[in-house]
C-alpha cells in the first residue's frame, strides 16, 4: 500500500521547506499578472483596440488568457529545473529520500502533484486579478485556471526529465534563454500565430505553449472570433499537454533512477 | 544458531568496465556489528549501496531479511536505516524537520514521529538544537543527526558508511559511544571504515576488502591472531641508517615490514626482540612497542597500509 502513498509522502515533504520560502512566491504571483496586464493589456491593448475596433472580444481578454498559459509555463518550467537541480546537487534531498521506501518515480510524481497544486493557486490569483482589471468575467477567468495549470505541469514534467540529464547550470539558463523565452513571445500569447511568416507559424503549431494558450483561450472565451485562434479541436490541445506530462514523468523517472541508483 | 539477516553469494558490481565488487560472499547475523574494513576504493560503499537497494546488483545473489533487493527494494528499505558516507541532511530544514520528513517517507503518523523525534534527539544529544537549522551544526552534530534520522523507523538493520570519517577524536569517541549503545539495544549494524581502531572498537565480525575482493574474514581478535603476532616493535632511524639496520634484522622477529618512515618487527615477545636489537648494535632514534592492530593485519594481507 505504501507504493500508492509514497508519491503523496514526497509531495507532502515539499510543504515543509515551502513554509519558509512562501512569502517570495506569493509576492511574485501577485506582481506578475499586475505588471503584465498593465503593460500588455492596458498599454498595448489601448492601441490595438483603437486601431481595429472590430474585435469580438477586447485585446485585454485575448492577452489575459494567453498570459495565464505563459505564466503557468514559466512557473512550471522553474519547478522542473531549480528544485530538481537542488534535489540532486544542492540540497541533495533526492539522495536522502531514496534510502527510504521512496522510489525515484515517487519523487517525480510527488513533484508533479505539488506543481499542480501550486499552479492552481497561482493561476487563481492571476484569474482574480484579470477580473479586477476588467479583462475577463469571473466565470471564464476561473474556467481558465485548470487548463493553465495543466500547461504548467506539462512543462514541469518535460523540464524535469531535461534537468536530470544536464550536468551544468548553464544548460538550464540556456533552456530559458533559447527555448522558454522565444516560446513566450511567439506561441500566440500576444498575437495570433497566423500573423507569423509561414514556416514560423508551422513551428509555433508544434510548441507546447501554443497548445496551452489555445486550450485556455478556447475554454475561457468560447465566443472568440475564430480568425484569432486555430481551427484545431480542443481535444488535440488537451491530448498534446497530457502526453507531454506523461512522457515527462516517464522519462524523468527513468533518468532520475539511472542518476540516483548508478 | 544466529539468524542471518543478509546473505550474499558471488555479489558483483560493475560500472561499465570497472569492477567495483568482485564476486564476494558474506553472511551477516542478527544482533551483531559487522564491519567492512578496507582502503578507499576497495568496494565497501558499492557493497553498502547494493545492500540498501539503491544500487542495482550486477551479478550474484543476495537476500536481505529473506527478501530480494532486485524486486523488493521498497520493503527492504522500510526496515533499514542508512547513514551515507557523505552527509545529505536537508539544509533547508531544521533539525527536527529533517527527522519529520524521514518519518513521513516511512509512512509513520505524526504522533509516532513526534515521540520518536524526542527520543532520538535525546539519543543524539541534540535536544536543545531541535529547532535550529542544520547548517551551523558542527561536523559531529551533523553526523549524529544523520544517524538519528536513519533510526526514525526503528530499523532492524542500520548501515553506516564511514560513520566517523572527517571527525575530530572527541566527536569520534562520542559517536562510538552512541553506536555501542545501539548495539547493546540489539540492533544489527553494518559499518564500513578504513580506521582499524573503529573496526576493533565496534565490530563483532569483519571482512577485510581490498581491490573489490574480500581478503580475510573473522573477529578482530581472531584476525590479529591469525595474521599478526601479538606485539609490534616499531623502529625509527635517523636518515640513511635504515638500510644499514635492515641487513641486521634477520632472526630478530617472526616477520618484519619496512615502511617509508619506519621498520615494523612482528614478534611474540617484544622484550626479547628489543634485547636482540640492542645486542646487535642497532641504534634506532626511536623504539615503540605496541599491540598488533587491524592495520597490521591489513599490511600483512595486502602489503599496503590502509590509508595509502
Amino acid at each position: 500500500m505504501i507504493a500508492i502513498r509514497a508519491p503523496l509522502r514526497f509531495f507532502e515533504s515539499q510543504f515543509v521547506a515551502y513554509r519558509r520560502t512562501w512569502r517570495g512566491t506569493v509576492i511574485s504571483s501577485f506582481l506578475n499578472p499586475i505588471l503584465f496586464l498593465t503593460a500588455m493589456g492596458l498599454g498595448v491593448g489601448s492601441l490595438v483596440d483603437d486601431g481595429t475596433g472590430d474585435l469580438e472580444i477586447s485585446y485585454l481578454a485575448f492577452v489575459a488568457t494567453g498570459l495565464m498559459a505563459a505564466n503557468a509555463m514559466q512557473n512550471g518550467s522553474g519547478e522542473g529545473m531549480w528544485p530538481v537541480r537542488a534535489g540532486l546537487k544542492w540540497r541533495k534531498n533526492f539522495h536522502g529520500a531514496i534510502t527510504t521506501p521512496i522510489e525515484p518515480g515517487d519523487i517525480i510524481v510527488g513533484r508533479a502533484i505539488w506543481t499542480l497544486l501550486r499552479l492552481t493557486v497561482v493561476q487563481t490569483v492571476f484569474a482574480v486579478i484579470a477580473v479586477l482589471f476588467g479583462a475577463l468575467e469571473l466565470g471564464p477567468a476561473l474556467l481558465a485556471v485548470p487548463p493553465a495549470a495543466l500547461t504548467g505541469v506539462a512543462f514541469m514534467a518535460a523540464l524535469t526529465a531535461f534537468t536530470v540529464t544536464r550536468e551544468t547550470d548553464e544548460s538550464l539558463a540556456n533552456m530559458f534563454r533559447f527555448v522558454i523565452l522565444p516560446m513566450f513571445l511567439f506561441s500566440g500569447t500576444f498575437f495570433p500565430i497566423s500573423q507569423l511568416p509561414g514556416f514560423l507559424e508551422l513551428i509555433a503549431y508544434a510548441t507546447p505553449l501554443f497548445h496551452g494558450v489555445e486550450l485556455v483561450r478556447k475554454i475561457a472565451l468560447p465566443d472568440i472570433d475564430p480568425s484569432v485562434v486555430s481551427s484545431m479541436p480542443l481535444w488535440i490541445h488537451l491530448a498534446y499537454l497530457v502526453a507531454m506530462t506523461a512522457l515527462g514523468i516517464y522519462f524523468g523517472s527513468k533518468y532520475l533512477s539511472r542518476k540516483l541508483r548508478p | 544458531m544466529n539468524e542471518i539477516l543478509v546473505e550474499a553469494k558471488g555479489l558483483t558490481k560493475k560500472f561499465d568496465d570497472f569492477l567495483a565488487v568482485d564476486a564476494i560472499d558474506f553472511d551477516i547475523a542478527k544482533g551483531k556489528a559487522f564491519g567492512f574494513l578496507g582502503p578507499n576504493g576497495a568496494g565497501k560503499t558499492s557493497t553498502m549501496k547494493m545492500i540498501s537497494t539503491v544500487s542495482p546488483i550486477t551479478e550474484g545473489e543476495m537476500s536481505v531479511f529473506g527478501l530480494d533487493p532486485r524486486t523488493q527494494g521498497r520493503q527492504i528499505r522500510q526496515r533499514i536505516g542508512v547513514v551515507p558516507q557523505e552527509d545529505n541532511l536537508d539544509v533547508e530544514l531544521t533539525v527536527s524537520e529533517n527527522l519529520y520528513v524521514y518519518g513521513r517517507y516511512h509512512d509513520m503518523n505524526r504522533p509516532e514521529i513526534r515521540e520518536r523525534t524526542k527520543e532520538l534527539l535525546d539519543f543524539a544529544q541534540l535536544s536543545d538544537r531541535a529547532d535550529s537549522p542544520v547548517e551551523p551544526l558542527s561536523g559531529g552534530m551533523k553526523r549524529r543527526l544523520t544517524i538519528a534520522r536513519a533510526l526514525i523507523n526503528d530499523p532492524e538493520l542500520v548501515i553506516l558508511d564511514e560513520p566517523t570519517t572527517g571527525l575530530d577524536p572527541q566527536a569520534r569517541h562520542l559517536l562510538w559511544d552512541r553506536l555501542y549503545r545501539l548495539k547493546q539495544q540489539g540492533s544489527t549494524l553494518i559499518i564500513t571504515t578504513h580506521y582499524m581502531d573503529e573496526a576493533e572498537q565496534l565490530c563483532d565480525r569483519l571482512v577485510v576488502m581490498d581491490k573489490a575482493k574480500i581478503v580475510a574474514e573473522g573477529s578482530p581478535r581472531a584476525l590479529i591472531e591469525e595474521y599478526a603476532p601479538r606485539e609490534v616493535v616499531e623502529l625509527r632511524f635517523t636518515d640513511g641508517h635504515k638500510d644499514e639496520a635492515e641487513s641486521k634484522l634477520e632472526g630478530l622477529a617472526n616477520r618484519y615490514e619496512v615502511l617509508a618512515d619506519r621498520i615494523l618487527l612482528y614478534t611474540d615477545d617484544a622484550d626479547d626482540t628489543h634485547r636482540g636489537i640492542v645486542s646487535r648494535g642497532l641504534d634506532p632514534e626511536q623504539v615503540l612497542v605496541r599491540r598488533s592492530t587491524l592495520e597490521d593485519v591489513f599490511l600483512r594481507l595486502t602489503g599496503r597500509r590502509l590509508d595509502d
